[in-house]
């Protein structure tokens, strides 16, 4: 059986929602073991093993939480050593990309990152990973042991098998060369009064509202139709909206019951974050925009008439 | 303070992509400075205003890459270092990083500045491994920088806000479009930029030899697309026909 790691994002002792996701995948490739490190890493172990991990390697070092990268690095690596394994699966987010690109280079091995899916194949693992803009799917083979593969969040469904692992202890001494990129504080700007991840409607805005000003007409709607508001990254970039609320392959996946995109083009970076949607609607002037190619239902339109009026409509049907 | 910035040249977003029998992406297209790395540009020349020294761009590329450290360099940096050779054709992120590290190593940076992800489908993994590399610590995702002396500190951002993130120099930081609006070249920067050293180096030169590349493509699958549903005008009826679509689905 193939040894596979996968390794279990903490937030501040919280387990990351992807590291259950990649359990449900690292099942089916082989046996799994995961690791997990910083505060939480103990009860993060009990989940992890009904989720089918039989072994979790954890380390409840506070270096963990602080420092970026080095401490897990440095632990992974002295785990690598003792135990050669032949997968590595991350999440793809900024976290888990800053420590397996530096384990990578340590092991000096290559990695594969935004895949989708992971295979297993010809004794070893192939990557799906979006190709030509999203067009086509690109099978990678990872030639290195061992493998690493960044995945996706919201690739799999995380789902309970029932189960407990054992836990062991990870030796790992964290020295103050490692403790060097240290967080001294963390704020929390979102108020979001439906989180976005796990609100049933997501209502997007993009370059086509105009301007931040027209971003509430947004929230109204979500508010009538209790959701949550999200964005493309072009009016993040331009400073309308916090990075919170983007969607898309550097932003965060949604898949609600329904998603609307106002005044958004469609581009690939977009629409991996939000196409596993079950109801797509769009709104948009362009009936060429490549949105409309994959919505539901794309009604070509100035979103700005049609929001307000929608909002109305919604708030009446209610009562 | 010597500040080094990395930039990629990238095609041009705005333009279409072919792909090549051979499966890579055709390079015979409009080629600009990748627009994250400009903005890299911009914070370093921020960063020398205020504390002085130096900014030297370095890329990894075909030769006709020295157009977009010319245009960083008509932006106001110093020099510029290209490394180039065939043998780097399709290159992957550890390769790359490898390569940047040896040309960077020499100049012993206080601080090395990269673009969080390049704009041609890159995935952000360059730094980190730069940064393991060049055995410095990485300040990732900063969408606000501050020097003080040998400490920098910087918002990183996050899924729900920023971390303030504190290291002291010799640091690697990666830097989110939001950072700085890019600045325009003068007149007078272009003309001036003519004039400022490009270093071009090759493998040989860093003695580095190409190894296994990390992955090789097996194969190309037609994307899995939705179906369009239907496109509608909004004729005054739209809102209704939402409002169906909404009612179906049981959100309202
Ligand atoms: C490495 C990388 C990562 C990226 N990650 C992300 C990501 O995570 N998320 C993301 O979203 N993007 C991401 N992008 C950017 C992405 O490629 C697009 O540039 C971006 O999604 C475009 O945003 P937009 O649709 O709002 O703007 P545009 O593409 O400018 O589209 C605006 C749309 O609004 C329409 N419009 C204009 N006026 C109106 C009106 N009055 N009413 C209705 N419609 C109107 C227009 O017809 C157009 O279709 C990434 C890019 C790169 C290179
Ligand atoms: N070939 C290259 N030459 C110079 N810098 C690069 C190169 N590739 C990547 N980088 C740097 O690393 C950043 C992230 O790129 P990537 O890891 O390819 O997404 C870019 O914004 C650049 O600053």
């Amino acid at each position: 059986m193939a040894k596979i790691w996968v390794y279990a994002e903490l937030h501040q002792g919280k387990l990351q929602p992807t590291a259950l996701e990649l359990m449900a995948k690292a099942r089916e490739l082989g046996d799994v073991e995961a690791v997990a490190l910083g505060s939480g890493a103990k009860a993060a172990a009990a989940t992890l093993g009904k989720h089918g991990a039989k072994t979790v390697h954890v380390n409840e070092d506070k270096a963990f939480d602080d420092f970026i990268a080095e401490p897990a690095t440095d632990a992974l690596a002295a785990l690598h050593k003792a135990q050669a394994p032949d997968l590595i699966l991350f999440g793809f987010t900024s976290d888990s990309r800053d420590v397996a690109g530096r384990l990578a280079a340590r092991l000096g091995v290559g990695l594969i990152s935004n895949a989708g899916d992971v295979v297993a194949k010809n004794g070893g693992f192939e990557a799906k990973v979006p190709y030509f803009g999203g067009a086509k799917v690109a099978s990678m083979r990872a030639n290195n042991k061992p493998a690493i593969i960044l995945v996706r969040p919201k690739s799999f469904e995380a789902s309970e098998t029932g189960g407990t692992a054992e836990v062991k202890e990870l030796a790992a001494t964290i020295g103050a060369e490692s403790r060097r990129a240290h967080i001294v504080e963390r704020v929390t700007e979102a108020s979001e009064k439906v989180k976005l991840e796990d609100a049933k409607v997501v209502i997007s805005g993009g370059r086509g509202m105009g301007g931040p000003d027209n971003f509430p007409l947004l929230e109204a709607l979500a508010g009538a139709l209790g959701g949550a508001v999200g964005a493309s990254r072009a009016v993040v970039d331009a400073g309308w909206v916090p990075y919170a609320m983007q969607v898309g392959q550097t932003g965060k996946s949604v898949r609600p019951g329904v998603y609307i995109a106002v005044g958004i083009s469609g581009a690939m970076q977009h629409t991996v974050g939000m196409k596993a949607s079950k109801i797509i609607i769009a709104i948009n002037k362009d009936a060429e925009a490549p949105i409309m190619k994959m919505a539901d239902l794309g009604v070509v339109g100035d979103a700005l008439k049609i929001v307000p009026a929608l909002t109305a409509a919604v708030k009446a049907k209610k009562g | 303070m010597k500040i080094v910035v990395t930039v990629k040249q990238v095609p041009d977003p705005n333009s279409v992509t072919v792909l090549e029998s051979d499966n890579t992406l055709s390079r015979d297209k409009e080629v600009v400075l990748d627009p994250g790395d400009e903005c890299g540009i911009e914070e370093g020349l921020q960063l020398k205003e205020a504390h002085g020294g130096e900014v030297i761009l370095v890329s990894m590329g075909p030769e006709r890459a020295k157009d977009a450290i010319r245009k960083g360099l008509s932006m106001g940096a110093d020099r510029g270092v290209l490394i180039s050779d065939p043998q780097l054709a399709g290159a992957d992120a550890l390769l790359t990083a490898r390569a940047l590290a040896a040309a960077i190593k020499p100049e012993s940076p206080d601080i090395v500045i990269c673009g969080t992800e390049s704009y041609d489908g890159s995935t952000g993994m360059v730094p980190p491994m730069l940064a393991e590399l060049l055995g410095v610590p990485q300040l990732t995702v900063a969408k606000k920088v501050e020097v003080d002396g040998s400490t920098i500190k910087i918002h990183r951002q996050t899924s729900d806000g920023y971390q303030v993130v504190e290291g002291a120099i010799p640091v690697l930081i990666t830097v989110t479009a939001g950072i700085a609006e890019p600045r325009y070249a003068s007149l007078k920067g272009i003309m001036a930029a003519r004039s400022k050293e490009i270093k071009q180096i090759g493998l040989g030169d860093l003695g580095i030899e190409r190894g296994e590349p990390a992955e090789t493509i097996e194969g190309l699958t037609q994307a899995e697309t939705r179906k369009a549903g239907s496109i509608i005008q909004d004729d005054g009826t739209a809102v209704d026909r939402i409002i169906q679509v909404l009612a179906e689905a049981k959100v309202i």
